[in-house]
């Protein structure tokens, strides 16, 4: 039922993690629902140079996660808040109907880190 | 030797089963209602299967009906009794936790003007006996209480609740998919009038089940179109699996004392074996009024159907009450039921252990499971923000 891209990136999800000291941090989702979002941002001069996650839920929220991480690493945050969850879905090769919430997750999640991030950083 | 541990979803097909069923697809070929030669042969067998499954039910041949399934069973039992007896009364009763085919066909009575009450249950999955009598009514004219749940495990009190439909003269069906081969099944003795049962659970074909009613029992037919099952359930035998039907319950239910005590020592060596191995998981179900083959855990802070994947890949099968894996937005209706947080019933994982799983298979499964629950947990921003 998933694709080999959305397996790939299940198994070995990229950018797992925490970031210490993030620049900014967003958490979506509830655990009710049965999925859990949280992204970490570190930002140099407008670019995303680092960005980790954790996620609490199913094959395609782990994937989706991991895709909409590796999408905007290295963008700056003008760019990456032009992330939308179709383009995380499609570079996951599709993901089934009853998923693409996921990829909606992974979009409101990686704006939710940088949301933070311009909320302490007004300036920037 | 089988990494399969979903026998609750379905089983293997045994060696001796599909020794029984194939002349039933390579030779004998006949409709059982045909008068001839070649009919007389498939009606032999009919009648055989018929024979094997009233014998290890304790009822008699005639009062065995095959359908296509355990969903047909249930489907036939509710409805064919609410229609029989809409007159006497529009009430039925049920569980909580019933199999959909209960639940929903009670759904849709409700639409045709049917009053159900779905009783609940406790923290380990038992219907009270008394919530059972305070809700019979004199417009009572059903109750349906099924054996032993597919999810859990929990074998309800069926015996007792027998005597007491008989006592204020309400029929009883029982659902027991699950619990053939697993509990030792006396339809005199339990006391119900309509009991569901299915091959494909048995290591027999799909496609097959029967519904037992009692002798006397009135219910309405759903199929209409032929004179088959007694007049009772119209079209043509399903002539292979029927036969395949009758093997697999003689087989299951041969020697089931040993067939459970072998079961059961795989069970618990694998909760054991989950429990000790693995903070923070919890067992789902009756410690010990329990499916021999059954094992339910929550498995805090990880979801379930990556957690299926993850072992899928692995190579162990198994099944979880996630939300995700359900198809629909709520996790399962028994978890919640039980007491569950949503979060608690996403995180399940049901193992059913059967005959083609030995110890060695159980042991397999220990050593991979608590490196593969430690990598979701690594993962997740709940065991992150674990108290």
């Amino acid at each position: 039922m998933y694709s080999e891209q959305v397996m790939d990136h299940f198994t070995s999800p990229r950018n797992v993690g925490e970031i210490n000291s993030a620049d900014g941090e967003g958490t979506v989702g509830n655990a009710k629902c049965g999925d859990i979002m949280r992204m970490y941002i570190k930002v140099d001069n407008g670019v995303i140079t680092d960005v980790k996650f954790k996620t609490f839920g199913c094959g395609a929220a782990i994937a989706t996660s991991s895709m909409a991480t590796e999408m905007v690493k290295g963008k700056t945050v003008e760019e990456a808040l032009q992330l939308t969850n179709q383009a995380v879905a499609d570079a996951l090769g599709g993901l089934p109907p009853v998923k693409m919430h996921c990829s909606l997750l992974a979009e409101e999640a990686i704006k939710a880190a940088i949301e933070d991030y311009m909320s302490k950083h007004p300036s920037a | 030797m089988s990494m399969y541990f979903d026998n609750a979803g379905t089983t293997a097909i045994k060696p001796e089963v599909m020794e029984a069923v194939l002349p039933y697809l390579a030779g004998y070929y006949g409709n059982a209602s045909s008068i001839h030669a070649v009919g007389r042969d498939a009606r032999k067998a009919v009648e055989n299967a018929r024979a094997q499954v009233a014998a290890a039910i304790h009822a008699k041949p005639e009062e065995i009906y095959f359908t296509a399934g355990g969903t047909e069973s249930d489907n036939w039992a509710v409805k064919g009794t609410a229609f029989a007896h809409c007159e006497k009364g529009k009430h039925i009763i049920t569980s909580a936790i019933e199999h959909h085919a209960v639940l929903h066909s009670c759904q849709w009575l409700q639409k045709q003007g049917f009053d159900i009450t779905y009783l609940p249950v406790d923290a380990h999955g038992l219907v009270s006996l008394a919530d059972v009598e305070a809700a019979i009514r004199p417009d009572t004219i059903l109750i349906s209480i099924m054996m032993a749940n597919n999810e859990i495990g929990a074998i309800q009190p069926v015996a007792e609740i027998g005597a007491l439909a008989k006592a204020h003269k309400v029929l009883f069906h029982t659902d027991a998919v699950q619990a053939v081969g697993a509990v030792p099944i006396d339809v005199g003795a339990l006391g119900v009038d309509m009991l569901s049962l299915s091959g494909h659970k048995i290591y027999g074909v799909k496609g097959v089940g029967a519904l037992y009613i009692r002798q006397g029992v009135r219910i309405d037919s759903l199929l209409h179109g032929g004179a088959q099952e007694r007049g009772r359930r119209a079209g043509t035998e399903n002539l292979p699996a029927i036969v395949g039907l009758g093997a697999a319950i003689e087989l299951i239910t041969q020697d089931i004392e040993s067939h459970v005590l072998r079961l059961i020592k795989k069970r618990d060596r694998l909760i054991g074996g989950i429990l000790t191995a693995i903070p923070h998981t919890r067992l789902n179900g009756h410690p010990t009024r329990r499916l021999p083959g059954n094992v339910n855990v929550s498995v805090d802070y990880i979801e379930g159907e990556a957690l299926l994947l993850r072992l899928d890949l692995a190579g162990f099968q198994a099944s979880s009450g996630s939300a995700c894996t359900s198809g629909s937005l709520d996790p399962s209706h028994v978890l919640l039921a039980i007491g569950l947080s949503h979060e608690a019933a996403h995180g399940s994982l049901r193992l059913s252990v059967g005959d083609f799983n030995t110890e060695q298979d159980v042991d397999e499964l220990l050593a991979v499971l608590p490196g593969i629950v430690q990598s979701l947990r690594d993962m997740s921003p709940m065991y992150q923000n674990r108290s």
